[in-house]
């Protein structure tokens, strides 16, 4: 059986054991065994999660495991110039053999790729058939000790509730090492980045040109390399604190207008269609970004006479406030609804008008939320990669002025991680290292956010 | 004040819970020196007819109680007099009720200046999320009562004092409202409402979520400001309703079953329906 069928089998046989859990269940409560302490179906999901679970946990391990075992036990096949190697090397020698195994046929190979590849393909062969008995005695006696276990007083509930509970836990856990394993690989190669160029003059450097690595080699000269992270983080900002400067004032006003003034019939129709701006595809925004609003921005500003690159940060900005509208507007308008009617009525009680209460009570009482709102705001508007790659420029210019071309941190990242790369060159690793920075800075944004937002759900009882 | 009982019996019943509302109010819904006359007051919340056909004067100087079984529209019926129900859209108000010989449904009544000439204590304390300080400076801030600091530090004493607050918050008029307990959050807001040097106050169940003790006080309170305001007081409470009113009105299902001189409300209720719930029958 292969691995999905596999799979299908445990399925079934727990299907099969969780009717016969209910079946005994509702046979032990028809006869005169007394009352059961849980119902019939909780009998029935016991004996099916003791069969199933432990199975499944077992071919997974088995899945993944197998394939990091076959590879170690490859290497005793490899010359011992390749076991000597580093580690590219090995990767090449592996794929040689996975070539090999997968019947992708690239002409002669060497013997010790040959035998290499006919072991492991036995491997697999006895994996197969390994997996198979001992997934299927696993399920079916696993299910059978669950199934024995079920009495009158056997609390088929409550361990049923405990299994779901770690299994739960087991969920948010993915998540989070999976977090935890990214932000750890981009720490290690921003490591291996640091070695090559010293911290300083990456977090402090004023200037950011990678591209004479190449060139240096090619023995063509032409200077060296400065990897210099201040123009992009500058870039980034400028371009963020324009899309902020669009973004604040309309999404906060509109989100007063829908919370406070909008009759519900108005609400309903706006409120969706804000939240469907949420949803465009960035790479939409981006091409409207480079093909409409840019070529504005630049004969606008020519005709007043000013020197406007094609690709602005200005043109770059506008599009960008209008992505993140949206989030500043839904989730002020979600925090000024949150603000208690108590506190309107209390202002209207004194006599203020609807904007006076709304600017001295209902407001102040939903600053903090609207602080954070603005605050994940940023951190997406930093975050932001598609509409800065299409209409931001890649010249890394150090500047402050809306009107040049300016590059951000993630359009770099991309810039530079696009086309062949060497992994091991300076100019690769600094993708990572300015992912790293990336990742600071927005996970230091949502953390401030986090709090504000904590010190705000503290306010009202 | 004298109790009319006479033309006011039984005319035409509706039966409800086997008893008769009477389409007419018992008692005189009259009195001497009215500070606010409604008349012939109906309310719908939509289709709901909420509020039928009430009449009452509102005593100078007196306190009035709105006391019935829940959902009968005491609240609502408060809430027609400072034309708190503009802020619910579906909420229809039909009748007359002047202020003063002034119609404040009339289209050339200020709503916002209406409110601070009758000012709202609600069930539940609202303190802004400000300081003590400002929370009663609001008002004042607003209507520009106050010429200058000092004089809205005056403004800001004396309420204080008036609710009987000042003592126990004059060292800490900077720290959040909302940090005093339930009663002093009640006081402050009393307090608030005063500082706009209003005429008359709304109250709507202001000690419902109370402790007795706050209860206490606040009734103290009530009984100490009656001199000044005049009180229109929504209760639950028999209890408080006999110790702290004048004036008493019995509601049931939008309707004003009777109303009088609280004391002889509840010693001698002229209909059975008034009779069954101070008797606590039902309510
Ligand atoms: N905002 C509202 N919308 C619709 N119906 C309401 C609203 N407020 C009150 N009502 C209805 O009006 C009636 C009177 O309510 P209310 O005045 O709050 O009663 P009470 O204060 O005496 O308990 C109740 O039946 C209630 O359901
Ligand atoms: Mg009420």
């Amino acid at each position: 059986m292969s691995f999905t069928n596999l799979m299908l089998a445990v399925l079934v046989i727990g299907a099969l054991y969780f009717i016969a859990g209910q079946r005994v269940a509702l046979a032990l409560r028809s006869g005169n065994a007394g009352k059961l302490h849980s119902l019939p179906h909780y009998h029935g999901l016991w004996a099916a999660i003791t069969s199933a679970l432990p199975a499944l946990i077992v071919l997974l391990t088995i899945v993944i495991g197998k394939d990091l075992l076959f590879q170690f036990w490859a290497r005793d096949y490899f010359p011992q110039d390749i076991l000597n190697g580093d580690a590219v090397d090995r990767a090449i020698a592996l794929a040689k053999v996975s070539n090999v195994v997968n019947g992708i046929d690239f002409g002669q190979v060497e013997p010790w790729v040959q035998s290499a590849g006919d072991a492991w393909i036995r491997w697999e062969a006895n994996a197969v058939v390994v997996a198979n008995s001992l997934v299927l005695a696993v399920s079916l006696v696993g299910g059978l000790l669950g199934y024995r276990r079920i009495n009158p007083t056997f609390r088929s509930r409550n361990n049923v509730e405990r299994i779901l509970t770690w299994m739960l836990i087991g969920s948010s856990l993915v998540a989070i090492l999976t977090t935890v394993g990214i932000v750890l690989s981009v720490l290690f190669e921003s490591i291996r980045f640091f070695k090559l160029i010293p911290p300083q003059d990456f977090l402090f450097g004023l200037e950011w040109n990678p591209q004479f690595e190449g060139a240096e080699r090619a023995g063509s000269g032409g200077g060296t390399a400065t990897y210099g992270m201040v123009p992009m983080f500058v870039g980034t900002f400028l371009i963020s604190a324009i899309a902020l400067t669009v973004a604040v004032p309309i999404g906060l006003f509109s989100a007063i207008y829908l919370a406070e003034y909008a009759t519900p019939r108005i609400r309903g129709v706006v409120k969706p269609l804000l939240e469907i701006l949420a949803g465009v595809p960035t790479v939409v925004y981006g091409f409207f970004a480079a093909l409409t609003v840019a070529p504005f921005v630049k004969s606008v500003g020519e005709s007043m006479g000013l020197e406007v690159a094609s690709e602005s940060a200005l043109a770059a900005g506008l599009v960008m406030g209008v992505m993140i509208i949206p989030f500043i507007s839904s989730l002020s308008d979600d925090v000024i609804n949150a603000v208690p009617q108590s506190l309107r009525d209390a202002a209207y009680g004194l006599g203020s008008t609807r904007s006076e209460a709304v600017r001295q009570v209902v407001l102040p009482a939903a600053l903090p939320g609207i602080v954070a709102a603005v605050i994940l705001a940023v951190s997406r508007a930093v975050g932001e990669t598609m509409i800065v790659v299409m209409a931001a420029g890649l010249a890394a210019n150090l500047s402050f002025n809306p009107l040049d071309a300016v590059t951000t941190v993630t359009s770099q990242i991309v810039t530079i991680l696009v086309g062949d790369q060497e992994f091991e060159s300076a100019k690769t690793l600094s993708a990572f290292a300015l992912a790293l920075m990336l990742i600071v800075t927005t996970l230091a944004l949502n953390y401030f956010a986090l709090q504000i937002v904590k010190k705000y759900r503290e306010q009202y009882d | 004040m004298e109790i009319v009982v006479s033309d006011s019996m039984v005319q035409n019943t509706n039966q409800v819970e086997g008893r008769a509302v009477p389409e007419k109010t018992l008692g005189n819904i009259h009195v001497d020196n009215p500070r606010m006359t409604a008349r012939n007051v109906d309310v719908f919340y939509g289709d709901k007819h909420a509020i039928d056909n009430i009449s009452l004067d509102i005593g100078a100087s007196q306190v009035i109680s709105f006391i019935g079984p829940s959902g009968c529209g005491k609240s609502t019926f408060l809430r027609c007099l400072n034309r708190m129900n503009d802020t619910i859209d579906i909420c229809q108000v039909e009748g007359e009720i002047k202020i003063d010989q002034q119609n404040i449904y009339d289209p050339a009544i200020d709503v916002v200046s209406l409110r601070a000439r009758v000012g709202m204590v609600f069930q539940k304390p609202n303190p802004f999320p400000k300081s003590i300080f400002d929370n009663i400076a609001y008002g004042p801030r607003i209507h520009g009562l106050a010429a200058s600091k000092v004089e809205l530090d005056q403004i800001v004493e004396s309420s204080l004092q008036r609710a009987g607050l000042w003592e126990e918050v004059k060292d800490r008029l900077d720290q959040p409202g909302t940090g005093l307990s339930g009663g002093q959050q009640q006081r402050l807001c009393i307090a608030r409402a005063i500082a706009v040097s209003p005429e008359v106050i709304l109250m709507d169940e202001p000690c419902s979520a109370l402790d007795p003790i706050a209860t206490a006080k606040v009734e103290e309170l009530i009984h100490e400001l009656r001199e000044q305001y005049t009180i229109v007081i929504v209760t639950h409470s028999m209890q408080q309703a006999a110790r702290v009113s004048d004036r008493t009105a019995y509601f049931h299902l939008g309707k004003l079953v009777e109303v009088g001189e609280t004391k002889q409300i509840f010693t001698n209720p002229q209909h059975e329906l008034t009779q069954d719930y101070i008797t606590g029958r039902f309510g």
